[in-house]
């Protein structure tokens, strides 16, 4: 664990950065230090590796105040990730992931092994292992970066905005990758950014922090979201964070309907049955379940096989059941033309149909549901579903 | 008499290609003495231009230095050596010294103040060292930078040396002193070729250092 005790940094120029800030980090988890420009979030980060000493308080890593071992053996336990990656451009990609383990004295070979190795786990393509950083893509050089600061499995990753400088598409996909590669290795990170939507997305734990190095609130995201500690994290937090907060909470409870679900070969007999269940439309699927498009019900009277597959209204983004959030099945919901969303299991089969009211129930119990219980932990797997 | 009838009897006459004051052994003589005089410039001048443009302080002082020292006439500066300490290799070494500590001052000081900032952030954040920092990180990067402040220098001092000759001294001066002494006009267009050809065999020199030591993701880079 990583400890913070009362710490406060004041730079020679008189700014006060950081002031008397108490965190305790947990292990095996992911730490967002989160707020607006300025507000001390990198001098925070950069005391905890000594690159910033602090004016007074200390930092305690495993209990050890962690100016009690010599700085660079204390970096080299410690990985550290940059916002423009900062590789080093004389070496080619292997050589730059290997960095860490050739200082530990690893011998070429291995520490080479050791970085092609990486290269896999950060999801880069082995070819480009000889190739120099400036033939590689923005969000390649930082997939390279985390590898090297990976390289020598130091158990503690410090990443000061790392997927700031990177377009929005590519920064989603490097934050889907880090919590896989989390879930892998149980790091203990401490992540930085000014985005609260990344904060959301990848953080166990978020510490908002307000301008002169104040901390303003620390909690996990789903408590940030519901219940800010004052109007300047609530500021912080956007207009929207009632929907985003419905990120945390699973489909898994929404009452699926198969009546409305009816066979592209389904007969008269069975169309009646399934206006019958009362829905305004009737959801067609093919031979193997999946999803084709609705169709009002008068105009399948006859039979679904009757029915021109083209005339049939689109059925839109469906949902993963389970696997997704509530905010993604009532996104869908909003989506369909039909205002009922699609659900389907992980064969891409339809596993049922639910209208916006249904989810709209299922959003006011959980809310219910979590009032009782206190905030819900994130499940690990819905948290990197929600990020891909 | 054309000027390349002039060169081409120059190099023709064999007596020109031994001895004493044969072309192989004056050019070596100006090698010697334009290497020499680098190696002290680079000496001087690499560690401060260096270690200033690293922490980035003494850019002042070191323009003002630099440009005191491209001020000094070189001819004049040799005479007045050789008035104060003789004949010797001092008083030429002096004056081409100064010629190359410029532009190897201010290369190096502007190769190392334009180093990237973030690789040197994220190799010290790693746990590297100052010196590792400087020779693994930054010395790669300001490479490029540092050979061609070296080239000008080395391209300058190696023109200049001719003026060792008026202080009896070697070197493919000899051919341009002695040949307007004796009013042999093919032995000074000839001297003065060679010593042109030597400054163009410097340009092939640095760029061959180039490709060698420069890293293709520098090369690459730019
Ligand atoms: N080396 C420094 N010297 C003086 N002031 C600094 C220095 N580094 C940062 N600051 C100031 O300290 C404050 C916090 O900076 P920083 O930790 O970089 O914030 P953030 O990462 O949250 O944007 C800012 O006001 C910044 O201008
Ligand atoms: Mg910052």
């Amino acid at each position: 664990m990583i400890q913070i005790e009362s710490v406060t940094k004041r730079y020679p120029d008189g700014t006060t950065a950081v002031d008397d800030l108490s965190l305790d980090i947990p292990d095996g988890s992911i730490t967002v230090l989160v707020g607006p420009s300025g507000c001390g979030k990198t001098t925070t980060l950069r005391m905890v590796n000594r690159m910033v000493e602090p004016t007074s308080g200390r930092i305690l890593l495993d209990g050890s105040d962690i100016t009690e071992q010599p700085v660079n053996a204390l970096r080299r336990s410690m990985g550290y990730v940059i916002q423009n990656a900062g590789l080093f451009q004389h070496r080619t990609i292997v050589d730059n992931i290997a960095t860490v383990p050739r200082m530990l004295g690893w011998d070429r070979r291995k520490a080479r092994e050791r970085a092609r190795e990486l290269m896999g786990r950060v999801g880069l393509d082995e070819a480009l292992a000889k190739r120099y950083p400036y033939q590689l893509s923005g969000g390649q050089q930082q997939r390279v970066g985390v590898a090297r600061a990976l390289a020598a499995d130091p158990p503690v990753l410090l990443m000061d905005e790392p997927f700031s400088a990177v377009d929005p598409i590519v920064r989603k996909s490097l934050q889907a990758e880090l919590l896989r590669i989390q879930q892998e290795l149980g790091k203990t990170i401490v992540f930085v950014t000014h985005d609260i939507d990344e904060a959301i997305r990848i953080g166990d734990m978020i510490a908002v922090m307000r301008t002169g190095g104040r901390l303003a609130q620390f909690a996990p995201p789903q408590e940030l979201l519901s219940s800010p500690a004052d109007e300047f994290v609530e500021d912080f937090l956007g207009t929207d964070r009632g929907i985003r907060r419905l990120s945390f909470f699973t489909s898994d409870g929404l009452a699926l309907e198969r009546g409305p679900v009816v066979a592209v070969d389904a007969g008269a007999e069975q169309v009646a049955r399934a206006t019958a269940a009362g829905a305004p439309y009737l959801l067609l699927t093919d031979a193997d379940g999946k999803p084709l498009g609705w169709v009002a019900p008068q105009d399948a009277a006859g039979g679904a096989d009757k029915v021109a597959v083209g005339s049939l209204l689109p059925y839109g983004r469906p949902f993963a059941a389970g696997r997704e959030s509530l905010r993604d099945a009532l996104d869908c919901a909003v989506l369909s033309p039909t205002g009922w969303a699609v659900a389907v299991d992980e064969q891409g089969a339809v596993a049922g149909v639910v209208s916006q009211e249904a989810i709209g129930a299922a959003i006011r119990s959980a809310h219910a549901g979590q009032r009782e219980d206190g905030p819900a932990v994130p499940v690990r797997t819905t948290k990197a579903e929600v990020a891909t | 008499m054309s000027i390349f009838q002039f060169i081409s009897d120059f190099f023709r006459d064999s007596a020109h290609w031994h001895g004493q004051d044969g072309i192989p052994h004056r050019v070596l003589e100006h090698l010697g003495y334009s290497f020499m005089a680098l190696g002290i410039a680079a000496g001087l001048a690499l560690p401060v231009g260096l270690v200033t443009g690293h922490t980035g302080r003494g850019g002042n002082a070191l323009a003002l230095i630099a440009t005191a020292a491209r001020a000094l006439p070189s001819y004049g500066l040799l005479v007045l050596m050789f008035f104060w300490l003789g004949i010797g290799l001092t008083p030429v070494m002096i004056p081409l010294v100064a010629l190359a500590v410029p532009p190897i001052l201010l290369t190096s000081y502007e190769a190392m103040r334009t180093v990237d900032p973030a690789p040197v952030d994220a190799a010290r954040g790693m746990g590297m060292g100052p010196a590792a920092v400087l020779f693994q990180v930054e010395l790669p990067v300001a490479l490029p930078l540092i050979l061609s402040g070296l080239r000008s220098a080395a391209i300058q001092v190696v023109s200049t040396t001719a003026i060792a000759a008026t202080v009896s001294l070697g070197g493919l001066g000899r051919f341009v002193i002695d040949g307007l002494y004796q009013r042999n006009y093919e032995t000074v267009v000839g001297g003065a070729t060679l010593i042109a050809g030597l400054a163009l065999a410097m340009i092939a020199l640095f760029w061959l250092v180039g490709r060698v030591a420069v890293s293709p993701g520098v090369r690459g880079g730019r």
